[in-house]
């Protein structure tokens, strides 16, 4: 083991205010020859909402188990509230709060009952659990519910009560894993402004997810693939980056009607590095050598825009990938 | 810290009686089937061979050979169903399974027996049953032996006779003899199942990741998860001893409760087979499978049906280091014999290590890390 300079006392209370609630450096996780996670290295802030972004496969789950302590490091080190992942796992349990991508509560038991078991595992006592259960039932609105059985609830409700079964100690830091896979947009919306509400409060929140518009959301994010870490910062950072958009590149935005017949075209022009249909729109990558004149007729429009998440996150795989063929 | 273990064993205890209240259908079931299994092993079967269908060919047709059919009749062993004039038919008969033995007496038997040479007569035995068989072979041979002696006697005492007194199950039957083995096999099959199911049930509904990320310990979770079932078992173990002694009649010489302290750590030995199975298999369909798999050897290699005196000796040491075939014993010791801690401290010890081995390995088996 190395030796740090500062004191690291496993019974030192965890140092509040500056240090991050997640610090990781160079963590690599690997299940036998395959390296699910590959030298990550992240630091979370008190308070932040993080997002953790990324094809499936590409390690997001496993580096949250990680980081609970629940799998072993091949190599690096990962301090989550100020305890060590690998020696302090207990520590970082009784502190954080989990809610996992498939609905994991009990369906054969009433709202209440699932409330009340993981009061009882996270050694809440009569009255204070009662309160907290009262609080937590309050913010998310499950009154009516609680005498009904779980299995019976409708997505958006199970994630209401995996919130309240994930909140019920205080937790500092909440991972949440996919939370909202398979919610309605209504639902992904009021637990969404719950999240800030507790990020507000001052807890941490890690969230993993599929949805860019809840990437947007989120105050900085992780693209992971292939276990690496390819990209961390705000959204607006992300769209900015130069390999997003290259020198001598711009982005363009073209609204037309026959858009199946102009993505076709547009794809054949050697000029033209990527273009996508969002909704009543094709996004391209342009040189800015080409114009586009030869398209503009009087129902085409074309107006420059700027990289949303997806644009980023795609460029940046593909890059990747490139790169990953050309090394052989 | 030691109130929080225990805080958190008993609100993951609590949790799984909710389950188990939840789901009458299989608490219904689980209480239910050993019950059925007790009515029918306590009045369908009865290994005792009686009133054997019989078919007499007496060719000779004099005095002495009525008097021997008469024999085999008063025996109750022997039911006469057919009269026949050849071996032939009596054969056929047999073949057609009408009958399942053939008494032929030959038209010489009486003028033998009175020229002192020995007189024979023939008994056809369907061998397909061989508890059937080997009954009427012992019963025939018995009543040659008997004639035979009281002619050369003529009249005078018998210079030995056997006088055998069953002990402990003095009307043989088969329910005594029966149903004590089945409280424990019930039991058994019971313990091994729930507790195996208790925890692939977390792992199909992912549940079990999410224990994972909490406090909760290993040990809490074990210990938790089993006591309402060691507590359900005990119950169903007393239901089904009652049933017996108030049903079946059997009668409980010794201490029941020295019994039931017995049954505990077998119990705990079950749980922990049921936790090893539960490491192994994914869904509940496998570890019903693996349970079943553990316990179709304790059926046949316990003592329960067929005796382990009588097992090849192969099989003999194979049995002693099943801890079914240990409890069945005491079960029959407690149960029939009257017997006490004086002579059931091997069963006792021996017990105990067995739960205290199959805890060690089940729990060590059940990884606290994914």
């Amino acid at each position: 083991m190395t030796q740090t300079p500062m004191p690291a006392s496993s019974d030192a209370p965890p140092a509040a205010g500056p240090a991050p609630v997640i610090e990781a450096r160079e963590v690599t996780i690997r299940f036998g020859s395959l390296t699910a996670v590959d030298h990550v290295s992240l630091t979370v802030e008190r308070g932040e909402v993080f997002g953790l972004l990324g094809p499936n496969g590409s390690g997001k789950t496993t580096l949250i188990r990680a980081l609970c302590g629940l799998l072993p490091l091949a190599s690096g080190d990962a301090r989550v509230l100020g305890h060590d992942v690998t020696a302090q796992s207990e520590r970082i349990r009784h502190a954080i709060g989990y809610m996992s991508q498939k609905f994991s509560l009990y369906a054969d038991l009433t709202v209440q009952e699932n409330i009340d078991f993981y009061s009882g595992i996270y050694g809440l006592r009569n009255h204070a659990a009662r309160l907290r259960q009262q609080e937590l039932i309050a913010m998310t609105g499950l009154e009516p519910y609680l005498g009904r059985v779980t299995g019976k609830l409708s997505g958006g409700w199970k994630q209401r009560l995996a919130l309240v079964c994930a909140l019920l100690h205080r937790p500092r830091l909440v991972f949440l894993d996919e939370p909202t896979a398979g919610v309605d947009p209504v639902a992904r919306r009021e637990l969404w402004d719950m999240l800030f509400q507790l990020a507000g409060e001052g807890i941490t929140l890690v969230v993993t997810t599929h949805y860019m518009d809840e990437a947007e959301r989120c105050g900085r994010v992780a693209y992971l693939h292939l276990g690496q870490l390819l990209a961390l910062g705000t959204p607006v950072e992300l769209k900015r980056r130069p390999e997003v958009t290259p020198a001598g590149w711009r982005r363009v935005e073209i609204v037309a009607p026959d858009m199946a017949s102009l993505l076709a075209q547009l794809r054949r022009r050697p000029t033209v590095r990527e273009a996508t249909i969002y909704g009543q729109s094709i996004h391209a990558l342009v040189a800015e050598s080409d114009d586009l004149a030869d398209l503009a007729g009087h129902d085409v429009a074309i107006h420059p825009t700027i990289a949303n998440l997806e644009d980023v996150f795609v460029t940046i795989a593909r890059q990747r990938q490139q790169q990953f063929a050309e090394a052989g | 810290m030691t109130s929080d273990v225990l805080f958190r064993t008993y609100a993951v205890a609590r949790k799984e009686l909710w389950h188990i209240l939840r789901d009458p259908q299989t608490l219904f079931f689980t209480l239910f089937v050993p019950v059925v299994e007790l009515f029918m092993l306590g009045y369908a079967i009865d290994t005792n061979v009686r009133n054997m269908r019989t078919v007499i060919v007496d060719q000779c047709g004099t005095q002495q050979s009525r008097e021997l059919i008469a024999m085999f009749e008063n025996s109750q062993d022997f039911r006469v169903v057919a009269r026949a004039w050849t071996d032939r038919q009596a054969s056929e008969l047999i073949v057609a399974g009408k009958a399942r033995v053939g008494i032929v007496i030959p038209e010489d038997f009486t003028r033998r027996l009175e020229s002192g040479r020995t007189a024979q007569i023939l008994v056809l035995v369907d061998g397909t049953q061989s508890s059937v068989a080997a009954e009427a072979v012992n019963v025939s041979n018995a009543i040659a032996l008997r004639q035979s002696l009281a002619r050369v006697l003529a009249g005078g005492n018998m210079p030995v006779e056997a006088r055998p007194r069953v002990l402990f199950n003095p009307d043989t039957r088969s329910a005594n003899f029966f149903l004590p083995g089945l409280m424990v096999v019930m039991c058994q099959m019971m313990s091994t199942l729930l507790s195996a199911y208790a925890i692939v049930r977390e792992k199909e509904q992912g549940t079990l990741e999410q224990l994972y990320m909490t406090p909760v310990q290993r040990g809490e979770l074990i210990v938790g998860k089993m006591s309402p079932y060691i507590v359900l078992t005990t119950l169903e173990f007393c239901l089904i001893a009652l049933l017996m002694w108030s049903v079946f009649r059997v009668p409980v010489h010794g201490n029941f409760f020295t019994l039931l302290a017995l049954t505990q750590p077998f119990f705990l030995a079950n749980l922990g087979a049921g936790l090893w199975i539960s490491t192994r298999a994914a869904t509940r369909e496998a570890a019903g499978q693996m349970a079943m798999g553990t316990i179709l050897p304790s059926v046949f290699l316990s003592g329960y049906v067929f005796p382990i005196d009588s097992m090849p000796w192969i099989l003999q040491p194979v049995a002693y280091c099943l801890h079914t075939t240990w409890m069945i014993d005491a079960s029959r010791s407690v149960i029939l014999r009257g017997a006490g801690w004086p002579e059931l401290w091997l069963h006792a010890s021996v017990l105990t290590g067995m739960a205290i081995a199959a805890l060690v390995l089940g729990s060590l088996s059940v990884q606290r890390r994914l």
